[in-house]
């Protein structure tokens, strides 16, 4: 049985212009979410993870930004709609969560009273029974004496109280998709498990879809079920979480693999990848990934890689043959177990 | 929360008592003459506070009085104890009660100021706030052109002209009638809506820019990003911005009345209001050090004041504070 698609993006490009040129953010992306499940994205700063998701909500400049392609979400072209209908979306069917959840809460309001805002925005419910649903879902996210921690402000919560408020604050009119902007980066690493843990189980509670940007490979290989990695605003590969880490088909994924430090290696140094990422505004010709490639041939800085699935429900963006892939995948891979060993 | 107010004006008094200090030693011991005699015998101070026209007597009194004969701390601790039971003096020059003439001079400057503050709040955080939502809009650039330009005019330059136009020109004004709000409202107002207006545009300027800097600021913070993410209405939006923006507005407002309080002299003396800084004017002119004193502990007192209250008001506005 097929999940439902929630989120489905078909060659979504977002560009700002200013006054030293476009400045290409995201540039022709083409991925979708389903529903119970998590869905992973990630990349360096400045890929374009961000930008995408406040693209869909409608959170980015409008004035200033060029958007074309399609966010299609529930049967609806999010692109095509303006503020005043986007509006009855945000945070009822179409919830976000960002980085840091100190900066992300009004200072001079209560906690309570900010949740209890989101629920009337969007329901006639009275404010007896918005703060009933508020301490109800305080608690159900782990809170422990919603009573008395609703009439309290942001700075008297810690790091992972707020974010587990703020997921609450997310979750009130039931959506059915969450975005979690890197949840977790602002956050010390057990609390970091717990919140992923929060929102796995909400996930699956409320039979929602998950989209979780990150840049941490670590909490992608914990948590999500698909993943789509990005570079420069493009999307480099898109598979299962098994297969971008049993068999990726991509450079910028090997590069990024294996520069993550094992436990039991014993390492001179660790194993960056070469280069800095591109200008968004003077994009290389061809692949945006081929000056740092070590493998890059003939076609690689001409022509830009479609992304195609290949077969195998993996659709990637490289020149490579898989023959070719497979090949230098298996070499690079016995390589770093060689040395892991 | 207590804790913190009564902190704040324990403080105060503190500081209190080392301003009427300082301005003691001011006008007291570093002339020079504390506790010595001139050549007739008498202290240069007394001789001073005596007046144009000095008399034997009036000098003797004037010594014993202030305790001129006494050393410095004893002539200061009997200043205190008398300043805080309202006692602040006597002026010899015009045979007054320091205390009362002060009191008497306070309406006046009472207007002034809160007429005034009222009027530059209102105009200053309107075009602030509405410059900013509609940011480089026509109407945002030009009303910060003349919001440059109300800064940029000095009050005494502003007052003069305002003055020349609607008094010796136009004749709609009548420089000077000064009426007090209990005894004649209609005459009270017709006199100070010009002054008013000349003390709220430096004002208004003034805030206006720092409100519109603030809503700026304010916009990009992380806060109401998630606001519009949950869907908020954008009258709700910038509801969460002004809450931002016009808090630390409070805290200016509060120290700039203060300021007033003590006396606009600029303001007082072009549009001859009989506050407390035409007083304090007449009195420099005069050398009346008695009242000069008594005023400057006025003015100082409600600085004072009003950085109290402003520190109590903005911790009840900024949950963060108290907790500090």
């Amino acid at each position: 049985m097929a999940a439902e698609v929630l989120l489905e993006v078909k060659d979504l490009k977002v560009h700002f212009p200013t006054p030293d040129g476009v400045v290409k953010a995201v540039d022709g992306l083409t991925f979708s979410v389903s529903r119970g499940e998590t869905f992973g994205i990630v990349g360096e700063s400045g890929s374009g993870k961000s930008v995408t998701c406040l693209t869909a909500l409608g959170l980015i400049n409008r004035d200033q930004a060029q958007v074309s392609g399609e966010i299609v979400f529930m049967g609806r072209d999010l692109v095509k709609l303006s503020n005043e209908d986007l509006r009855p979306i945000r945070g009822k069917d179409l919830s976000m969560i960002f980085q840091d959840p100190f900066a992300c809460l009004h200072p001079f309001y209560r906690v309570g009273d900010q949740i209890i805002e989101a629920i009337r925005c969007h329901d006639d419910m009275s404010k007896k029974q918005a703060q009933e649903r508020t301490l109800e879902l305080l608690s159900a996210v782990g809170i422990p004496k919603p009573r008395d921690r609703f009439r309290d402000y942001p700075h008297q919560y810690s790091g992972g109280m707020r974010q587990r408020a703020m997921i609450a604050m997310a979750l009130v009119h039931n959506p059915s998709l969450l975005i979690a902007d890197e949840p977790t980066t602002a956050l010390d690493v057990t609390v970091q498990a717990q919140i992923l843990d929060l929102i796995d189980r909400v996930k699956q509670e409320f039979n929602i879809g998950v989209i979780l940007i990150t840049h941490d490979l670590g909490v992608i290989a914990d948590v999500a079920q698909h993943v789509m990695v990005m570079y420069a605003g493009r999307a480099m590969e898109i598979a299962s979480r098994d297969e971008i880490f049993d068999k990726p088909l991509h450079p910028y994924t090997w590069g990024l693999l294996e520069s993550i430090p094992t436990v039991d290696a014993q390492i001179e140094g660790l194993v960056p990848i070469e280069g800095a990422p591109p200008s968004l505004i003077n994009m290389p010709r061809g692949c945006a990934f081929h000056p740092r490639c070590p493998h890059r041939f003939e076609p690689c800085d001409n022509e830009r890689p479609a992304l195609e699935d290949r077969g195998g429900g993996h659709p990637e963006s490289c020149h490579l043959t898989a023959n070719d892939k497979a090949a230098i995948w298996g070499k690079r891979e016995a390589q770093r177990n060689k040395v892991a060993s | 929360m207590l804790q913190y107010v009564i902190r704040r004006i324990l403080w105060a008094t503190v500081m209190l008592v080392t301003v009427v200090a300082l301005v003691f030693v001011i006008f007291f011991v570093l002339p020079g003459s504390a506790g010595k005699a001139n050549e007739s015998g008498y202290s240069p101070l007394a001789v001073k506070i005596a007046g144009k026209r000095p008399t034997e007597a009036t000098i003797k009194a004037i010594t014993k009085r202030l305790s001129l004969d006494r050393p410095v701390h004893e002539q200061f601790l009997s200043y205190i104890g008398n300043a805080a039971q309202g006692d602040l003096g006597y002026s010899y020059q015009t045979e007054e009660q320091v205390t009362q003439a002060v009191l008497r001079r306070l309406p006046p400057t009472l207007s002034l100021a809160f007429g005034a503050s009222v009027l530059w709040l209102l105009m200053g955080c309107t075009v602030g706030v509405i410059s900013a939502l509609k940011r480089r809009t026509l109407l945002d650039r030009s009303s910060m052109v003349l919001a440059l330009a109300g800064v940029s005019m000095p009050v005494f330059w502003l007052g003069l002209v305002m003055v020349f136009f609607f008094d010796s020109n136009l004749g709609i004004y009548d420089t000077g009638s000064y009426a007090a709000l209990t005894s004649n409202p209609i005459r009270w107002l017709s006199v100070m809506w010009l002054p008013w207006l000349v003390l709220a545009i430096l004002y208004a300027a003034v805030y206006a820019r720092m409100v519109r800097s603030n809503m700026l600021e304010v916009s990009g913070e992380d806060y109401i990003r998630t606001a519009r993410a949950k869907g908020l209405r954008e009258r709700s939006v910038v509801r969460h911005k002004l809450r931002s923006a016009l808090t630390p507005v409070v805290t200016m407002y509060g120290l700039d009345l203060g300021l007033l309080l003590g006396g606009a002299i600029i303001t007082e003396s072009i549009f001859n209001i009989p506050g407390i800084g035409s007083f304090t004017v007449t009195a420099i002119l005069q050398q009346n050090l008695p009242v000069i004193l008594g005023t400057t502990v006025i003015a100082s007192f409600f600085i004072i004041l009003s950085n109290l209250v402003v520190d109590i008001v903005y911790a009840m506005l900024d949950p963060r504070v108290t907790y500090s």
